[in-house]
């Protein structure tokens, strides 16, 4: 255990029933599942449960497979015809990696946030309406008021409701990234991915979004991977651990941190290793 | 002598060749520029734009040619652009694996490069001497297999430039793959694609071979497609040759129109470009 890592579990804040909902069933189970990317081995047999209403993260050095497991959530592998997955992957019972799922019901559903900002190259308020028209037909006013609320409840509101016919791509990385999380929780997913959601962002900025993480946690289903170990104690409920393609150890974050029970994880958070 | 003194010699001599080959481009380019504006200034007058092309010895301007070169242009546009955006966003947003798009991106690449002539006489005989007479239509259907190449290679550059994360942030929402390119992608890549069509314009525009086979000329009012039409290419090429010191300067006076409507054109590319390349 070093200093940082200790210092950034102080900062946690409380769980929740965290323990308690490991009994629950989880809103994703992944079971056996192998990936590919040509020959190349990517993932190897993962099981790991995704827990409701909690912040799964998962740690790992690059290459470890982390960003590839995420992008399996959403069948997002599926634009590259090199890639495949195999194994069960559930989403509420229902197996996402099967034949007849529609990936576009999927993906509103689950919503992604990736590492750079990415914002549309239209108005902040066409940013988060085109995800939402997708998927609902809405009255002009019930869009304004979607819009309001995902802007509110991606803490953007305050800084950009007199300019919301202004480019998103005139914010600033912070707010861009926030943008991207307003317009993936307006869709109402049940899940949120994140992809490395603050590794392009300054400290305050990664700082606000850490805040984010733990209020979404009350409304959906977070996943999260992160470079960073400091970041996954500080916000995770959650943690898991991979390297190699391998799920190493997966737990509560606390025992994760504070006493993992394989020796390669502890070598990794420690900083011995990676 | 040291290290640095010798960077700086090799410096100075790459420096001064750059500039030397740059003064010399310019040299040229400011050259027929001048003599473009000294001698096309002087054939601007009102009648140049109100009175047919003359007989020579006789008074006239260029009116006829002005409406068909923008009559034939704009269709060429019309038909040039769309085929050429389609076809690009299937090279950079379908295309790119599989042998489809790498073939139809070599031959592509060998239309842009085709001299302008061949394509010309292409449409002689394919549909001049099928109809038995030169006609706008066919100097249309020149002029946007001219358009259609650079609109192709255009859209499909500036596509490939638009960041994947851009693509893969719209499929996460949900977006079918038709919205992402049309609402996402697309749009993102606008300004560049703008920018092609505004070069292709400003290619044709002045493109006198293809139509010297196709459309001809026109010494008359005629705004049928299935008759010879007058254009400012072809005609400034008849009246430069002339020994008619009249039309010669009727000639000149094309030469500034062409001249100064593309630098217009390429500007307006040029900014539009800028603005592409600031988002």
């Amino acid at each position: 255990m070093n200093a940082t890592t200790t210092s950034a579990l102080a900062q946690r804040r409380p769980q929740n029933g965290a323990q308690a909902r490991l009994a629950e069933t989880p809103v994703i189970s992944v079971r056996n599942l192998n990936f590919y990317y040509g020959n190349f081995h990517a993932l190897k047999n993962i099981t790991v449960d995704i827990h409701r209403h909690a912040i799964t993260a998962f740690i790992g050095p690059s290459g470890c497979g982390k960003s590839t497991l995420l992008r399996c959530f959403n069948r997002m592998f599926e634009l590259y015809p090199e890639q495949r997955a195999q194994g069960e992957l559930l989403l509420e019972d229902r197996n996402i990696l099967g034949e007849g799922v529609d990936a576009i019901a999927l993906r509103a559903a689950v919503g992604m946030v990736f590492q750079k900002p990415t914002p549309f190259p239209m108005s902040i308020y066409d940013n988060i309406a085109f995800g939402v028209s997708l998927h609902e037909r809405l009255a002009r006013r019930d869009m304004d008021q979607r819009v309001e609320w995902a802007l509110r409840r991606a803490a953007l509101w305050d800084e950009v409701k007199d300019i919301l016919q202004q480019s998103g791509m005139s914010l600033s990385g912070g707010q861009q990234q926030r943008l991207c999380i307003a317009r993936g929780i307006a869709v109402k997913p049940r899940v949120m991915l994140f992809d490395e959601p603050t590794s392009a962002l300054d400290p305050i900025s990664t700082a606000k979004i850490e805040e984010l993480l733990d209020e979404l946690k009350t409304d959906f289903t977070i996943a999260i991977v992160t470079h960073n170990m400091q970041q996954a104690a500080r916000v995770s409920d959650y943690t898991a651990y991979m390297y190699l393609g391998e799920l190493v150890e997966f737990g509560l974050t606390d025992q994760v941190f504070i006493k993992p029970a394989k020796k390669e994880t502890e070598d990794y958070i420690t900083g011995r290793f990676g | 002598m040291t290290l640095l003194q010798r960077r700086k010699w090799r410096n100075w001599i790459a420096l001064a060749l750059s500039l030397v080959a740059m003064g010399f481009g310019l040299f040229w380019l400011l050259w027929i520029l001048l003599d473009v504006l000294r001698l096309g200034f002087g054939g601007l007058s009102v009648s140049l734009f109100t009175e047919m092309t003359p007989p020579p010895g006789g008074e006239g301007g260029l009116l006829n040619a002005i409406v068909g070169s923008f009559i034939m242009v704009g269709l060429a546009m019309l038909i040039g652009t769309p085929v050429g955006v389609l076809a690009g966003v299937y090279l950079a947003e379908y295309g790119q694996r599989g042998w489809l798009g790498s073939a139809t991106r070599f031959i592509n690449d060998i239309l842009l490069s085709a001299p302008s002539i061949v394509i010309g006489l292409f449409v002689y005989a394919l549909l001049v001497r099928q109809m038995g007479s030169f006609s706008a239509i066919a100097g249309v259907l020149a002029l946007a297999l001219i358009v259609v190449p650079v609109v192709v290679r255009t859209t499909d550059n500036m596509l490939i430039l638009v960041p994947n994360s851009l693509r893969e942030a719209a499929f996460a929402l949900g977006a079918p793959k038709w919205k992402v390119i049309y609402v996402v992608t697309l749009r993102a890549a606008r300004a560049g694609v703008v920018t092609g069509i505004l070069l292709a314009l400003a290619r044709i525009a002045g493109e006198t071979a293809p139509l010297l086979f196709t459309a001809l000329s026109n010494q008359f009012w005629s705004v049928s497609l299935t008759q010879p039409m007058a254009n400012l290419p072809v005609t400034i090429f008849k009246f430069a040759m002339s020994p008619f010191a009249d039309w010669q300067k009727l000639a000149w006076a094309g030469v500034f129109l062409i001249t100064i409507g593309v630098l217009a054109i390429n500007i307006t590319a040029r900014v539009l470009f800028k603005e592409a390349i600031k988002r």
